[in-house]
């Protein structure tokens, strides 16, 4: 396969993301014309590097939706619910065709004639006319201007049966404007004539269109009005960054003040614009107006130079793995480097041992940044799928995402994508009701399902929120009696009820079908969480809805650790989950008559001896000390020798062989070259209580 | 690579086990450390000694004595890792293996191979790809994929049950 295809097939993923994101929004607001123009441009740009890259069917299949959202643009159709509809198909197509080149089935040639079908159908006009229009429209579109308007009608404007304010916004319809009304002509109340006009207007406009277009608005008026109109920013080459205009110069460019006015204050400290104004040179509207260009045109180039600037680059991302590899084996070589130093008086070695140290966490932290993605990327997907699934069970649901621009690792977000896909099914298929139900039961017709992300220390939270019916305790438990999860007997709070969901075999679906409910459900999900070391939890109120709590590390490949020794064998910690660390003498343990709990400043804590848990040999130090943890709320002491400190931890995998070692995350290399593990602490408590449980029974 | 053509030769690193012989693939061998600190992960069968700190990656050592159903032998300064490589349900793994003593590397035809008599070798024959006569002694030729196999490691996973449940009954 030719590079330039593989080059045309990550593009042309990236516009069809781009096509699917507008037009879940255009569906939204169909006025939009933004919106509108980027579904023209993704489809224009789609077909002309389709056509250069060889994908000739591609290239004319996007020709067809082009040419009606032409008509779109230009406002002769509207973008309802059902052209969206066919144009997503469309997508979905064009996906599928561009894929074909890459191994995956032929699409099929029916569904392609029938797709055009639908398009052509839609075209009332003579097809090769809009398509110029369309061309040159999207040429002018690329060259945008910014032009300084004064328009100063003479007083008997009115008298001549022109309407100002149409001026204005057909000027507004041209491009993005901001106008300034300017008052100070205006007299006092009492000699106002109020048939003559004393107001005059600075506008700025930022268009694709020339001079001469601009003139023509003007045309009836222009020989009964001062009329200026000056470029003041041109599209295309950027020009120094410090090129913007001083307040006074403007000024002096408008003839609003006369120039040795300007050296005057100039040689004064004050803030120019207010000066002025205090003085009564110009007034504060003028000033205003002023300042309003000098913004624009800042705010225009800022925006270009993101859009000019190379600002991004393609990076297959197995590279990007190795580099976090060498990160990581360098961290580890670098924590060798500050112990040997640390160990040796030697004032020149450590210098250069801490400058390692920092550059090296510098590194770090560049680098796992790299991998760091918006996880807006995937919610866009949801909402096709909401969209898609809502369609096919008959239920009206909007999905309303929030914090699409909190960053997780790239690894983090490829792994999420299968569950969140479960949940949303889920909340889809059980959680919200018909249309008719929610009407009846007093809600909006509308279910909504919010997804939403945020940071939370080193966590990111995720919660999957819907409007529905809620979890069915009596059902859940019910159910999992039968399943034989647990005893009829067994008493269990809200909570542990709510979480027999995510236990194995376990699926709530009345019917199966293929939204939710094939018995494989929740506990998958769990599953994929636990694996990105994070945590799920679930909380509900009958007829309120349902709320997924899903709490992930922001990186699975370096974590911030605590060191700790136990019978000279070292351990880490994931110091996430530690809150903090207090001493326990043998008197208290003797106190305690052999419970393992703790008083924490009047809560009461439950420990854990990891020197018995793990069956270390020799005698317990006289002083131990316990790490507090605080797991999903749960606060639980881990009984320990010594706390070393912080560590830099790099997470490595145990391999297959200790896959069902339980207890255990990973393991890590310490600076000496030794092989320290990195425990699992939820999965240590449960262990232990389940242990403890058992033997009560 | 590993079909018994009429007359090949294929090379075996030896090592000892408890006084018996036993050889490896020298394609599956990928070098001779000497004994370096293993840290235990706990809970786990006896065999499984734990991992090591090679070049930066964290790889698992297992007592073959242990794991030939051998008896527990002392450590000596002669006592060293043999880092092979596996083939464990289609995926290739790293494994270091403990092993008393590291002989030489022996060239085997063949025809000096036997397939693994049914009796009156102490240990499981699935683990034997044949039995290899050289000087008159008998090497045992292990066919380290089955050593390590996948049942092998659910076997485990009883073994480390029994162990936890032996230990509650303890504890209750």
């Amino acid at each position: 396969m030719s590079s330039l295809a593989e080059t045309f097939k990550d593009e042309a993923m990236e516009l069809l993301q781009e096509l699917e994101e507008s037009l879940l929004a255009l569906e939204e607001t169909p006025e939009d014309q933004g919106l509108i123009d980027r579904v023209f441009r993704a489809l224009h740009t789609l077909k002309g590097s389709g056509g250069l890259a060889g994908f000739e069917d591609v290239s004319s299949f996007c020709h067809e939706a082009e040419t009606v959202f032409e008509l779109v643009r230009s406002g002769d159709l509207k973008a309802d619910r059902e052209l969206v509809s066919l144009t997503l198909a469309a997508q979905d197509h064009l996906k599928g065709m561009v894929l074909t080149e890459f191994g995956a089935d032929p699409v099929d040639d029916e569904r392609t004639a029938e797709l055009v079908a639908a398009f052509q159908i839609l075209l009332p006009f003579a097809e090769q006319q809009v398509e110029k229009i369309s061309e040159q429209a999207l040429r002018q579109e690329s060259i945008q201007s910014t032009y300084r308007i004064r328009f100063r009608p003479q007083p008997n404007l009115f008298r001549l049966g022109v309407q100002p304010q149409f001026l204005l916004s057909e000027l507004a319809h041209l491009g993005e404007a901001i106008i300034v009304a300017q008052l100070d002509a205006v007299p006092p109340l009492d000699e106002l004539d109020p048939e003559e006009c004393w107001v005059y207007w600075d506008i700025l406009l930022t268009t694709a269109e020339d001079k001469d277009a601009i003139r023509d608005v003007f045309i009836f008026v222009e020989d009964d009005c001062g009329l200026d109109i000056q470029q003041i920013d041109e599209g295309g080459v950027l020009d120094q960054p410090e090129d913007y205009k001083r307040l006074g110069e403007i000024l002096v460019e408008r003839g609003d003040l006369p120039q040795d006015e300007l050296d005057h204050f100039l040689n004064q400290k004050k803030l120019f614009g207010e000066a002025l104004v205090e003085q009564g040179h110009v007034n504060r509207s003028k000033v205003q107006s002023a300042l309003t260009e000098q913004e624009r045109v800042q705010a225009l180039r800022r925006q270009r130079q993101v859009c000019d600037a190379v600002d991004s680059i393609r990076v297959k991302s197995d590279r990007l793995d190795k580099l976090v590899n060498l990160v990581g084996e360098m961290v580890t070589v670098q924590a060798r480097l500050s112990q040997f130093a640390s160990n040796r008086v030697d004032a020149d070695l450590l210098s250069v041992a801490e400058e390692v140290e920092r550059l090296t966490w510098d590194l770090r932290d560049q680098v796992l940044t790299i991998r760091m993605l918006p996880i807006s990327g995937i919610f866009t997907k949801f909402k096709r799928l909401v969209r898609d699934l809502g369609a096919e069970l008959g239920k009206d649901v909007m999905l309303v995402t929030e914090g699409g621009e909190t960053e997780l690792d790239k690894t983090v977000i490829d792994s999420l994508n299968d569950p969140l896909v479960h949940l949303i099914r889920n909340c889809i298929g059980h959680g919200i009701e018909l249309p008719q139900v929610r009407q009846a039961l007093g809600k909006p017709a509308k279910g909504r399902i919010t997804l939403s992300a945020k940071h939370a220390g080193a966590n990111v939270a995720l919660t999957i929120t819907d409007d529905g019916a809620g979890l069915d305790k009596a059902q859940i438990k019910a159910k999992a009696v039968e399943k034989g999860l647990v005893g009829a007997q067994a008493e269990l709070s809200d909570r542990e009820i709510y979480n027999l969901i995510f236990e194995p075999g376990f699926s709530t679906a009345q019917e199966v079908s293929n939204v939710s409910g094939r018995g494989v459900g929740m506990d998958v999900v769990r599953q994929a969480v636990d694996s990105l070391r994070g945590s799920i939890e679930v909380s509900s109120e009958a007829g309120q809805g349902t709320v997924f709590a899903v709490k992930l590390p922001l990186t699975l490949a370096i974590i911030d650790g605590l060191l700790i020794d136990i019978a000279s064998e070292q351990y880490i910690l994931p110091l996430s989950a530690v809150e903090e660390c207090v001493e326990l003498t043998q008197e208290e343990t003797i106190q305690a008559h052999g419970r393992n709990l703790l008083n924490i400043r009047d809560e009461i804590v439950p420990y854990v001896r990891l020197r018995n848990e793990f069956n270390l040999p020799g005698e317990r130090p006289e002083i131990e000390q316990v790490v507090i943890a605080n797991l999903e709320g749960f606060r639980v002491g881990f009984v320990v020798d010594n706390v070393v400190g912080e560590h830099q931890t790099v997470i490595k995998n145990l391999g297959r062989m200790y896959q069902d070692a339980d207890g255990v995350s990973g393991a890590t290399i310490l600076g000496d070259g030794r092989v320290a593990l990195i425990l699992d602490l939820p999965s240590l408590a449960t262990r232990v209580e389940t242990k403890e449980n058992s033997a009560c029974r | 690579m590993n079909e018994t053509n009429a007359v090949s030769s294929y090379q075996y690193v030896t090592f000892s086990l408890s006084d018996e012989l036993f050889g490896v693939e020298v394609s599956r061998t990928r070098e001779i450390l000497s004994l370096t600190p293993v840290t235990k992960v706990p809970q786990m069968p006896e065999y499984l000694l734990g991992v090591i700190n090679l070049r930066g990656q964290v790889v698992p050592v297992i007592d073959m004595r242990l794991k030939l159903g051998l008896p527990a032998g002392e450590e000596t300064e002669d006592t060293c890792i043999i880092v092979v490589e596996l083939q464990v349900d289609g995926e290739p793994m790293i494994v270091g293996a403990l092993a008393d003593a590291v002989r030489e590397v022996l060239e085997i035809r063949s025809d000096q191979i036997e397939a693994p008599p049914r009796l009156g070798t102490r240990l499981n024959t699935e683990f034997i790809q044949g039995m290899g006569k050289v000087n008159e002694q008998f090497l045992i030729l292990l066919d380290i994929d089955r050593v390590f196999n996948s049942d092998e490691l659910s076997l485990v996973q009883d073994v480390g049950q029994v162990e936890e449940a032996q230990a509650e009954a303890g504890e209750a």
